[in-house]
C-alpha cells in the first residue's frame, strides 16, 4: 500500500478540539472505584486468555427476543397474558375435569392451533432478527494476530483488548479507543448516522502518544493497559486512562469510536477494543420502542369485557335455574326425575347440595358459552394486519424511485389507526422540505441578483388567474415542475449579469469579487476531487454551506483543496481574464454556534493582507458593521425582507481587514483561551472572537431556498379537505417557519395571525435581570396575557370570519406548556386553523404531541425525519418517519417509514381508510358470529334444564371459530374496499368516517350484537319448531339430539357466512372461494367426520349421509332459516342505503350511477361535499376570491 | 399521487434496468389491491328483485309444505291419567307396585290412513337431554363384547352385585317399558318392530355379539328388562331409546303397522302402563301417524315459508312504491351533501 497512500493532511486546525486536552481532573479520579472498574490489557492475548475474556464477554450480539431455550416459556407467557387467551387456557384445563360439558381434546385443539399460529408468527419474526444478527456477527474486520500481522476475523470473535484495523467506509465492530489513523495527527472522521441520525461527520483524535503507530508492524510490541468506566448507555461521555510505558494518559470521548458508526474520509485507523457485544454503548442504548395500541383495539378490549360480562351473566342465570331444578329432584327422599338417579349421584348433580352443584354448574356454563368469546379474534387480527402491512410495503404509489425506498410499515399494530388521524404534527426540515438548500438569489452591494423562481412564488403564481376547475383536475400532474431544471445540486441561480464571468462588468465588481471569494473561503467544507473527471464535490456539515461552496464554484471561484493551513481556489482573475490558482493561508476559524449565529475565518491572502471573512444572521451581523461599512445597508435590508417573504433563508456576508498588531494580540488570546481547560472555555473563546468580529464592512446577502418536497402543498390541501389538522413543529426560526407556512398554504394573507413570542425587546430586557425567577415569571405572565388575548379573539370570531393561525416560539412554548397554562394554550391552538411552533426543542415537540394526544382524546400522527423528532414520533399515536436525508434515526423509531411527505396522502386517505374500515367491520362481524353461535347454545340450555348439555357435537363446537367461519373474516379484513383508491383520493372527506369513528361506534357494535342475538333466536326457534316431535322424514324417524344439532349447526354456518357475503362490498374470487368454500367445507367435514369410526365421530356418525341429507325437511329448514335470519339485516341495509347513506355509500351511489367519469359532475359533488376548509391552497384560492368580491361590494 | 403512479407504471424507465437489486415492489394485481372484483350495492332494482325472488320461491314451497303436513293423519291419545284406576290416589306407588296395569281403550280413525302407520310413544317433561343422562352410557361396551368392563361413565348404574351391567348407564336403565298391542274387529294388528332404528346404529354402534348381562339387577329397578339371549344389535327398542331426544317433549318410534286403516275404523288398544312418569308429572301419549315426504304432521314449516315469502312480497311492494313515489334522482347531489352529516367540527 505504501506508495499510493493518500497525502496526509492535517485538518485539526479547522476544528477547535485539538487544543482541548483531557486532564486528570474531576471524573478521572474515580477510576478504579465503583462504576469505573474496567481494566483492559491491550494486545496481551495470553493475559486476556484467562478470566478476563469470559468476564467481559465476546462481541457476539443478539437482538432476538427469545433463544431456543426461552422461546417456549417466554412466548407462552406472552400469549396467556391476554385475558381472553388466559380464559381459554383455564377452560382447557378445566375440560379435563368432569365439570366440562365437552371432551377435553376438542377443547384443547383449537387453543393449540390458535396459540401455535401466534407463536409461529413470533418465531418467524425472531428468526428474521436472528438472521440479521448472524449477518452482523459474521462481518469481517482486520485484527492483530500478534507479531505485527493483521488478518481478517469475524466480528463475533473480537475480544476486549484486541487491536483492530478499520478501513475507510467500514463500520466499527465494537467500541474502540482510537490509537492512530492514516493522518499524522491521528484524527479520523466518523459518521454517526446509525446512532443519532446526524449526517455531518464528527472528528475524533487519538492521543498524541499513540499517534505514531501507523504501520501494522508497529503493534508487534505494543502494550498498554486501559482502566476505564464500566459499560453504560451514555453516548457522549467516557472516562478512562491509558497506561503506556508506565505513564498515565487520560482518555476522553474524543478517543472513543462507537460501534455502528462508520469511518469516513480516512484511509484507516487502528483501534483498541474496549467494549464488546452488549457492553457497547449502542447496545446499552437500545431500548424496546414503546408498544402502541390503536384506539380500535382498545375499544375491542372493552367489547371483550362486555362479552365476558354477558357470559358470566347468562351462566349465572343458568346455574340458578339448574340449582333449583336439581334441588327439586329429591324431595323428602322421593325422587322426582328418577331416571337421573338423584339419590345416588356425584357432587355435580347432588340435590342435597344443590348450591354446590349450582356453583359447579356455573363453571360448566362458563366453559359451554365460551363460544361467545371469539378465540381466534386476536390471531385473525394479527394475520390480517400483517397482510395489510404487506400491502402498504408493496404499494407502488408509495415507492420513491430516487432513493429506491418503498414504504415500510415497521409495526402492523397501527394500520387502522391511520384511518382515524385527527391532527398531524409535522417537522419542517426534511419532512415538508427536502433539506437540500439551493443557492437561488443574492444581494451584492445593494443590487439584487438572481432570477430563479422559488416554490412559494411559483405556488402563488399558480393560483393567480387559474380557474379552480382546471386547477383541481390539473394539479394531480403538478409535482414534477421542480424536478427537471436544477441539474446541479444546491444551485439554482440564474442571472446573466453575474454568471460566466460577466460580473466584472458590473458597477461594484470588486465587491462581487469579495463576495464570491468569501463564499469560497469562509466555511468548513472539505473538497473531494474525483480523480477521473477532476470534478470537485464537497463534504459539508450543513447543506447551506455546501450550497455556498457550490455557488462559488459555479460562479468562478472553485475551492479545490484544503490543507492544514491553506485553502486553495481556482479564481477567475478579472484583470488577466484567466483562471488562476490562488491559495490563502488559513489562520483561524471562529466556529458557528447557535448562540453566535455566525462564523468567521481569518486568512492571509497571497499579497499578505490579513482578512476576516464573516457570515451570519442579519440580527447579529448588522450591529457589527463599521460605521463606514454601511453603504448598502438599506438596500440589503430591503432585499432580505423580500427574500424572507419568498420563503428563503438569508445570511449576511461581511468582511474586514485586520492589521498585524491587532491580529497578533487576538491570536495570542485566542490560542490561550482554546488551550484553557475549564468549563467556561467555550464562553471565553466566544468573548474573544466577538472582540475581533466588529467594524465589519457589508458585502451583501445570500438567499438559499429550503425547497419544499414534491407535492407537499397538494398533499396538505388534500389532508385539509379530509378534515385533518396540520401543526408544524420546527426548530427553525420564526421567519423561516412562517415562510414555509405560506409556501404550503397553511398560512395565507387573509388569515389573522396570533403570534406569541418571547423574542420581544421587553422579554430580552427582562432576561438581563439578574434574578432569573422574576424574569421567568414576567415572561410567563406576558405569554399568559398573549394567550388570553388570542382566546378573546377566538371567542369573538364566528364561523364566517377569517381563520386564525397561531404562531408560537420555543421560549413561549416552555411557559405555555406549564401545567396551569396548557389548557388555555390548547384551547386556543385547537381553535386555530393552523398552528406553527417554531424554535422548539425535541422535548417540546414531544410535550406538545402529548398535550394534544391526551387533552383532545383524538388520534395524533407525528411525522419527522431527524433524530430530534424521535421523541415526538414515539409520543404520538402514530409516528411516521421520513427515511431520507437526515439519517435513519427517525425511521428506525417510527411505526411506519415513508420516503416522501406526499405519500402521507395515500397512506392515510387510502390505506388508513381501508384498514380502519376493514378492521372495524371485521371485529363487529366477529362479535356477530360468536354471539349468533353462543346464543343458540344458551337457548338450547333452556330446554335442557340448564344442565350444560351442548346442542352440538364437541368437534362442531370447537372447530366453529377455527375452520368454518375464520377464512371469510380474514378475507374481509384483507381485501374489502368500500370504494376504490381513486375515489378515496377524489373524495377526501370520506376520511372523516374514521376520524368520527362512525364504523366502530358503540351504536354500530351493539347493532351487530343485536343482529347476532336476532339471528340466534331465529335459527334456534325455527329449528326446534320445525323439528318438534313429529317425524322429520318419510321413514317416520324422529329428530333426535344429533339431527337437531347438525341441522342447527348447518343453519349457523350458512347464516354467518351469507351475512358476511351481504356485508362486504368487494367480491374478488378469493371472497367467493372463502365464503362459499367455508360452507362447502362444513358439508365435506360432516361427511368425512361422519364416516369415521363411531368411536371417533360419536354423535356425528353418518349423520349427514344417513339421516339429514335424505330428508327434504333438513334442506328446507336450512333455506328457511337462512333467509329469515338475513331478512332483518337485508331490509335494514336497503333502507339505510337508500335513505340515509353513509359517506362511502354516497360515493358508491355516484360510482354506480357511472358519474365518476363525468368530470363536471364530480366537481359539482366535490364542491358540495368538500368540507369548508380553512387551510390549503383551495381555501387560499377561495379566500382570495371572496375577499376580492367583498372589497368590490364595499366600494 | 398521479406523478408517483406515472412512476409506478413506468417500465420503460432506464434506471429500472440498471438497478437490479432495487427495492421497488413488484407489480401484481394482488399486492396493489387491484384484483378484479364485483362491487354489488343495494340498488333499488337489486333490492326489489331480491325480495321478489324470495317470495316467488318461498310461497310455493310454503304451500307444498303445508299441503304435505295437512295430508298426514295423526291420532294422539294421552293416557297417563286415564290408565290409572280412578280409586288410586298415590299414582307413583301404584305404578311401582306389581299390580296388573293393563289398560284398554279404543281409538277412532277419522281419516283413511295409508300404511305404513307409525306407532310412537310420546313423553313429556322428560329430560333425556340432561347432561348427566346423556353422558351416562358406554359406547365401547355397547359395541364390543371385550369392553364389558368399561363402565366408568355409567355410574351409578355401572355395576350390580360386583359385576358390570351390560348395557350400563342411566339411559339403558330407564328404558321405556309400556307396551301396546292393537286389534281391529278382534283381529290383531301386528306391530312390526323391526327397522325402527337407524341402520348405522344397529350395524356399528350396537354389537352383534354383545348380550345384555346383569341388567336391571341393581337395588332399584328402572325401566324395561332385556332378553339376555338377543344381541343388542337386535334390541331395537333399546337402540331407539338410546338415541337421546333433543327436547324434553319427544316421540320415539314404537313400531309400524303395515296395513291401511280405514276411515271409521275403531282400533282397540291394550296397553301395559308400567313406565313411571308420575314422579315428575310427565305426560304419556300414544301416537299413530302416517308420514308425507316431509315427515309427520307439523304446519310450522309451511306457515313459516308462507310468512317469509309474504313478508318479502310486501317489502318488495313497499320498496317499489317508495321508489316510484320518491325516486332517488340519478346523481342528485343533494343526496350527497355532507352538510347533513356532522362532517365538520
Amino acid at each position: 500500500m505504501g506508495g499510493q497512500r493518500r497525502k496526509k493532511r492535517h485538518f485539526s486546525r479547522i476544528h477547535a478540539f485539538s487544543c482541548g486536552k483531557a486532564s486528570f481532573k474531576g471524573e478521572h479520579s474515580l477510576i478504579g472505584g465503583p462504576g469505573f472498574s474496567r481494566i483492559v490489557y491491550c494486545n496481551e492475548a495470553e493475559r486476556g486468555e484467562g478470566s478476563l475474556v469470559s468476564y467481559y464477554g465476546d462481541n457476539y450480539v443478539s437482538t432476538t427476543k427469545y433463544t431456543v431455550a426461552t422461546f417456549l416459556p417466554k412466548s407462552l407467557f406472552e400469549q396467556f397474558r391476554r385475558v381472553a387467551n388466559f380464559y381459554f387456557l383455564v377452560c382447557a384445563i378445566l375440560s379435563f375435569f368432569p365439570v366440562s360439558p365437552y371432551s377435553s381434546v376438542s377443547n384443547v385443539v383449537p387453543l393449540v392451533v390458535v396459540v401455535a399460529a401466534t407463536m409461529g408468527k413470533e418465531a418467524l419474526e425472531d428468526w428474521r432478527r436472528k438472521k440479521q444478527d448472524i449477518d452482523m456477527n459474521n462481518r469481517k474486520v482486520k485484527v492483530h494476530q500478534g507479531e505485527g500481522v493483521f488478518d481478517y476475523s469475524k466480528w463475533k470473535d473480537l475480544k476486549v483488548g484486541d487491536i483492530v484495523k478499520v478501513e475507510k467506509d467500514e463500520f466499527f465492530p465494537a467500541d474502540l479507543i482510537l490509537l492512530s489513523s492514516s493522518y499524522d495527527d491521528a484524527i479520523c472522521y466518523v459518521e454517526t448516522t446509525n446512532l443519532d441520525g446526524e449526517t455531518n461527520l464528527k472528528v475524533k483524535q487519538a492521543l498524541e502518544e499513540t499517534s505514531k503507530l501507523q504501520e501494522d508492524s508497529s503493534f508487534q510490541n505494543f502494550k498498554a493497559i486501559i482502566k476505564c468506566e464500566d459499560p453504560n448507555a451514555n453516548l457522549y461521555s467516557f472516562v478512562g486512562n491509558l497506561e503506556l510505558e508506565e505513564q498515565l494518559y487520560p482518555l476522553a470521548p474524543q478517543q472513543l469510536l462507537l460501534r455502528d458508526s462508520k469511518l469516513r474520509n480516512t484511509e484507516f485507523i487502528y483501534g483498541l477494543v474496549i467494549f464488546t457485544g452488549h457492553d457497547t454503548k449502542v447496545m446499552q442504548n437500545s431500548t424496546e420502542p414503546p408498544s402502541k395500541r390503536s384506539t380500535v383495539e382498545k375499544r375491542m378490549d372493552k367489547i371483550i369485557y362486555f362479552l365476558f360480562f354477558v357470559l358470566f351473566f347468562i351462566s349465572f342465570i343458568g346455574s340458578i335455574f339448574f340449582g333449583i331444578a336439581t334441588r327439586e329432584d329429591l324431595e323428602n327422599g322421593v325422587m322426582k326425575r328418577w331416571y337421573l338417579r338423584p339419590d345416588d349421584t356425584t357432587i355435580y348433580f347432588n340435590p342435597k347440595k344443590a348450591p354446590v352443584a349450582a356453583m359447579l354448574q356455573f363453571l360448566t356454563a362458563l366453559m359451554l358459552y365460551s363460544y361467545l368469546i371469539p378465540i381466534s379474534l386476536y390471531v385473525s387480527i394479527e394475520i390480517v394486519k400483517v397482510l395489510q402491512s404487506i400491502f402498504i410495503n408493496q404499494d407502488l404509489h408509495m415507492y420513491y424511485e430516487e432513493t429506491d425506498q418503498p414504504a415500510h410499515a415497521r409495526t402492523s399494530n397501527l394500520n387502522e389507526e391511520l384511518g382515524q388521524v385527527d391532527t398531524i404534527l409535522s417537522d419542517k426540515t426534511g419532512t415538508l422540505t427536502c433539506n437540500s438548500m439551493e443557492f437561488i438569489k443574492c444581494s451584492i452591494a445593494g443590487i439584487a441578483y438572481g432570477q430563479g423562481v422559488t416554490e412559494v412564488e411559483r405556488a402563488l403564481a399558480r393560483r393567480k388567474g387559474v380557474p379552480i376547475f382546471q386547477e383541481l383536475t390539473e394539479y394531480d400532474n403538478v409535482p414534477q415542475t421542480s424536478d427537471a431544471k436544477s441539474s446541479i445540486k444546491g444551485f439554482n441561480f440564474m442571472d446573466e449579469r453575474i454568471m460566466n464571468g460577466n460580473w466584472i462588468n458590473e458597477p461594484h465588481a470588486d465587491v462581487i469579487q469579495n463576495f464570491l471569494r468569501l463564499l469560497a473561503v469562509c466555511h468548513t467544507a472539505i473538497p473531494e476531487v474525483d480523480e477521473e473527471t477532476g470534478k470537485v464535490s464537497y463534504e459539508a456539515e450543513s447543506p447551506d454551506e455546501a450550497a455556498f461552496v457550490v455557488a462559488a464554484r459555479e460562479l468562478g471561484f472553485e475551492f479545490y483543496e484544503r490543507t492544514q493551513t491553506t485553502i486553495s481556489l481556482r479564481e477567475f482573475n478579472p484583470k488577466s481574464g484567466k483562471t488562476a490558482e490562488r491559495s490563502y493561508k488559513l489562520l483561524n476559524i471562529l466556529e458557528f454556534s447557535s448562540t453566535r449565529k455566525r462564523m468567521s475565518v481569518i486568512i492571509r491572502d497571497e499579497e499578505g493582507k490579513l482578512l476576516l471573512f464573516s457570515k451570519g444572521a442579519d440580527s447579529v451581523m448588522f450591529e457589527r458593521l463599521a460605521r463606514d461599512g454601511r453603504e448598502f445597508i438599506e438596500k440589503t435590508k430591503q432585499h432580505i425582507d423580500e427574500y424572507a417573504d419568498a420563503g428563503l433563508r438569508t445570511l449576511i456576508l461581511a468582511y474586514r481587514e485586520l492589521d498585524e498588531e491587532e491580529y497578533n494580540l487576538f491570536n495570542k488570546e485566542f490560542m490561550e483561551a482554546k488551550n484553557l481547560v475549564s468549563a467556561d472555555r467555550e464562553q471565553i473563546v466566544e468573548e474573544i472572537s466577538e472582540k475581533i468580529e466588529k467594524d465589519l464592512i457589508l458585502i451583501g446577502a445570500t438567499a438559499v431556498e429550503d425547497k419544499l418536497q414534491n407535492g407537499v402543498p397538494e398533499c396538505i390541501d388534500k389532508l385539509a379537505q379530509a378534515g385533518i389538522k396540520l401543526w408544524i413543529l420546527t426548530g427553525d426560526k420564526m421567519e423561516t417557519a412562517i415562510n414555509i407556512g405560506f409556501a404550503c398554504s397553511l398560512l395565507r394573507q387573509g388569515m389573522k395571525q396570533i403570534t406569541i413570542s418571547s423574542d420581544t425587546p421587553e422579554a430580552k430586557s427582562l432576561e438581563k435581570v439578574e434574578d432569573k425567577s422574576t424574569a421567568a415569571a414576567a415572561i410567563k405572565a406576558s405569554v399568559l396575557h398573549q394567550l388570553k388575548k388570542g382566546n378573546e379573539l377566538f371567542a369573538k370570531s364566528d364561523e364566517h370570519s377569517e381563520a386564525l393561525a397561531l404562531i408560537i416560539d420555543g421560549k413561549s412554548l416552555t411557559y405555555a406548556l406549564e401545567d396551569d397554562v396548557k389548557d388555555l394554550f390548547l384551547e386556543l391552538a385547537v381553535g386555530c386553523a393552523s398552528v406553527i411552533c417554531c424554535r422548539s426543542s425535541p422535548k417540546q415537540k414531544a410535550l406538545v404531541t402529548r398535550l394534544v394526544k391526551i387533552k383532545t382524546c383524538s388520534t395524533t400522527l407525528a411525522i419527522g425525519d431527524g433524530a430530534n423528532d424521535v421523541g415526538m414520533l414515539q409520543e404520538a399515536d402514530i409516528g411516521i418517519g421520513i427515511s431520507g436525508v437526515e439519517g435513519m434515526q427517525a425511521a428506525m423509531s417510527s411505526d411506519i417509514a415513508i420516503a416522501q411527505f406526499r405519500f402521507l396522502e395515500r397512506l392515510l386517505l387510502v390505506h388508513g381508510h381501508w384498514c380502519y374500515r376493514r378492521i372495524s367491520t371485521m371485529i363487529c362481524y366477529f362479535f356477530y358470529k360468536n354471539i349468533a353461535f353462543g346464543f343458540t347454545l344458551f337457548f338450547y340450555e333452556i330446554y335442557a334444564s340448564f344442565s350444560g348439555q351442548a346442542a352440538y357435537n364437541d368437534w362442531f363446537l370447537s372447530l366453529y371459530n377455527v375452520f368454518f367461519t375464520s377464512l371469510p373474516v380474514i378475507a374481509l379484513g384483507v381485501f374489502d374496499q368500500d370504494v376504490s383508491a381513486r375515489l378515496c383520493l377524489k373524495f377526501p372527506l370520506l376520511y372523516q368516517e374514521g376520524v368520527q369513528n362512525v364504523l366502530f361506534s358503540w351504536k354500530r357494535i351493539l347493532g351487530w350484537a343485536f343482529n347476532g342475538v336476532l339471528s340466534a333466536t331465529i335459527i334456534f326457534f325455527f329449528c326446534i319448531k320445525a323439528m318438534e316431535d313429529q317425524a322429520f322424514r318419510k321413514g317416520g324417524e324422529v329428530a333426535d339430539l344429533e339431527v337437531l344439532g347438525a341441522t342447527m349447526y348447518t343453519c349457523v354456518v350458512w347464516v354467518v357466512n351469507c351475512q358476511m357475503a351481504l356485508s362486504i362490498s368487494y367480491f374478488t374470487y378469493l371472497q367467493h372461494l372463502f365464503i362459499w368454500g367455508g360452507i362447502l367445507f362444513w358439508y365435506i367435514f360432516l361427511l368425512v367426520y361422519g364416516t369415521m369410526d363411531p368411536s371417533l365421530s360419536t354423535t356425528a356418525y353418518k349423520v349427514l349421509i344417513e339421516e339429514c341429507a335424505p330428508a327434504p325437511s333438513y334442506w328446507l329448514i336450512t333455506l328457511l332459516v337462512l333467509v329469515a335470519s338475513l331478512l332483518p339485516y337485508f331490509a335494514y341495509a336497503s333502507i339505510q342505503m337508500r335513505f340515509c347513506p353513509m359517506f362511502h355509500q354516497m360515493i358508491q351511489w355516484i360510482r354506480n350511477d357511472g358519474q365518476t367519469s363525468d368530470p363536471e359532475y364530480v366537481n359539482i359533488v366535490r364542491q358540495r361535499s368538500i368540507k369548508h376548509t380553512t387551510v390549503g391552497f383551495t381555501a387560499r384560492f377561495e379566500a382570495s376570491h371572496s375577499s376580492g368580491s367583498l372589497k368590490s361590494a364595499q366600494v | 399521487m398521479a406523478s408517483s403512479s406515472a412512476a409506478g407504471a413506468g417500465s420503460t424507465d432506464p434506471t429500472a434496468a440498471r438497478r437490479n437489486n432495487t427495492k421497488r415492489p413488484k407489480y401484481s394485481k394482488f399486492t396493489q389491491q387491484e384484483l378484479p372484483a364485483c362491487k354489488p350495492i343495494l340498488t333499488p332494482r337489486a333490492v326489489i328483485s331480491a325480495f321478489l325472488l324470495v317470495s316467488v320461491v318461498f310461497v310455493p314451497i310454503g304451500v307444498a309444505a303445508l299441503i304435505a303436513s295437512r295430508k298426514v293423519v295423526e291420532i294422539v291419545y294421552r293416557y297417563e291419567s286415564k290408565c290409572i284406576p280412578p280409586n288410586v290416589t298415590d299414582k307413583v306407588a301404584y305404578i311401582q307396585s306389581s299390580a296388573d296395569k293393563t289398560c284398554k281403550f279404543s281409538l277412532h280413525v277419522e281419516k283413511h290412513m295409508k300404511s305404513p302407520i307409525y306407532v310412537y310413544y310420546q313423553l313429556d317433561n322428560f329430560y333425556q337431554n340432561h347432561r348427566r343422562y346423556v353422558k351416562s352410557r358406554s359406547d365401547e361396551q355397547l359395541r364390543d363384547p371385550g369392553e364389558e368392563d368399561s363402565t366408568s361413565a355409567c355410574k351409578p348404574e355401572d355395576t350390580a352385585n360386583g359385576k358390570a351391567i351390560v348395557p350400563c348407564g342411566l339411559i339403558a336403565w330407564s328404558l321405556f317399558n309400556d307396551t301396546y298391542s292393537f286389534s281391529r274387529d278382534n283381529h290383531n294388528l301386528t306391530v312390526n318392530k323391526k327397522g325402527i332404528s337407524w341402520k348405522s346404529d344397529r350395524e356399528h354402534k350396537f354389537g352383534k355379539n354383545v348380550f345384555p348381562k346383569n341388567f336391571q339387577n341393581s337395588s332399584i329397578k328402572g325401566g324395561a328388562s332385556l332378553n339376555e339371549s338377543i344381541p343388542l344389535s337386535e334390541q331395537e327398542d333399546l337402540i331407539v331409546w338410546m338415541r337421546t331426544a333433543a327436547l324434553p317433549t319427544f316421540r320415539k318410534l314404537y313400531g309400524k303397522i303395515e296395513v291401511d286403516l280405514n276411515e271409521g275404523d275403531s282400533i282397540n288398544v291394550t296397553l301395559q302402563n308400567k313406565y313411571n312418569t308420575y314422579s315428575f308429572n310427565g305426560r304419556k301419549k300414544l301416537v299413530l301417524s302416517t308420514t308425507s315426504w316431509l315427515g309427520g304432521k307439523n304446519d310450522f314449516l309451511g306457515i313459516a315459508y308462507l310468512t317469509v315469502g309474504g313478508l318479502c312480497f310486501f317489502l318488495a311492494l313497499a320498496f317499489t312504491i317508495v321508489y316510484f313515489v320518491k325516486p332517488r334522482q340519478l346523481g342528485d347531489p343533494t343526496y350527497l351533501s355532507w352538510n347533513r352529516n356532522p362532517g365538520g367540527h
